[in-house]
């Protein structure tokens, strides 16, 4: 519906909806709900895997069946190295370069680890890796991470999981402000579809989200439901909203009112 | 030889990253290795010989946010 295509490093993704994989009901929910969202690009993650137990083997099957782009995560790493190697098995594993930085700097918030991050991302970078950082909405820690080789940015919306939408939305819309030319993705924090809206109406390129459709009551249908919000948020921002006002405005011609007399004009 | 696998304390009569990934029925999985915090490409893992003490990684794919 949109009118520009959405590229990440000139690869153009027909969905502005990138959704995790995580913390569905069954696979098949899981399956459901991303054809549902049609969500071209996914994210993904690496675990530790038990002897014998092909786990990951069925995961990966199913992903390959859904047709869609992959982005692999560095999810619980809390140092560079943990997080250059975790970044170096996904793209043996998914056979992808993409890469979902996060370095995470605290258990209970989850908010990353600023300083950790650009490092990882420059090693990435220079290793030939398309880095998707996770990031605050923090704009010196942007522009080192696109001085370190980022072509996009992902900064959160509120913690991961939390559901609580936008918490800084000055903050956020003072970053699409300032890289009016980066690809910028609000990730994580997302609850409800009128926060992923809310986002697209400030101009930004997209929206990475789990929790918010995983963790519904029904997965399947909240999937459409933000899909729908964010066509109609990005359609909102192409179609440049009006400036909001303090006082009223007639929207009704004020002339031919009947039984209009000068008085009611304050 | 004592090795640390996926943060576990295991006994091993694998000479190389390859054989145990082989002892442990991995074979043909999709998988991926790291010895002491650094990433082994799979071409490698034939040629990776453990050493006592060695911390060993193996991953495989998983769902992910």
């Amino acid at each position: 519906m949109s009118e520009q295509a959405l590229k990440f490093y000139g690869t153009q993704i027909a969905s502005r909806l990138l959704i995790g994989t995580a913390l569905y009901p069954s696979p098949q929910i899981l399956s459901d709900a991303i054809h549902a969202s049609q969500s071209k690009l996914v994210t993904v993650s690496v675990r530790r895997e038990a002897a014998r137990a092909r786990s990951g083997q069925g995961f990966w099957e199913l992903i390959k069946q859904l047709d869609v782009h992959v982005l692999p995560n560095t999810a619980g790493c809390k140092t560079v190295k943990e997080a250059v190697t975790t970044a170096q098995m996904a793209r043996e594993l998914f056979e992808t370069d993409w890469v979902k930085l996060e370095v995470i700097a605290n258990d209970d918030t989850l908010q990353p680890e600023v300083f950790g991050l650009v490092e990882a991302a420059r090693i990435l970078n220079d290793e030939g890796f398309k880095v998707f950082p996770y990031m605050t909405e923090d704009l010196g820690v942007a522009e080192k991470l696109v001085a370190a080789g980022c072509e996009v940015l992902m900064p959160w919306g509120a913690p991961i999981g939390s559901g609580q939408g936008l918490a800084n939305p000055l903050a956020l819309r003072t970053m699409r402000s300032y890289f009016p030319d980066i690809p910028l993705v609000v990730d994580a924090g997302i609850g409800k579809p009128s926060h992923a809206a809310r986002a697209m109406e400030m101009g930004y390129d997209a929206i990475l989200l789990n929790t918010a459709i995983a963790k519904a009551g029904d997965p399947v249908k909240m999937g459409k439901s933000f899909a729908m919000a964010i066509d109609a948020g990005r359609l909102a921002y192409e179609a440049e909203p009006m400036e909001p006002r303090d006082m009223a405005s007639p929207s009704t011609p004020v002339a031919g009112t009947p039984f209009f007399k000068i008085d009611n004009v304050s | 030889m004592r090795i640390t696998l996926n943060g576990e304390i295991t006994h091993t009569r694998a000479k190389t990253l390859d054989e145990l990934c082989g002892t442990l029925g991995h074979g043909l999985d999709k998988i991926a290795t790291a010895r002491n915090g650094d990433f082994v490409p799979a071409a490698l893992r034939a040629k990776t010989h453990l050493s006592e003490n060695d911390q060993i990684e193996i991953v495989a794919p998983r769902q992910g946010g």
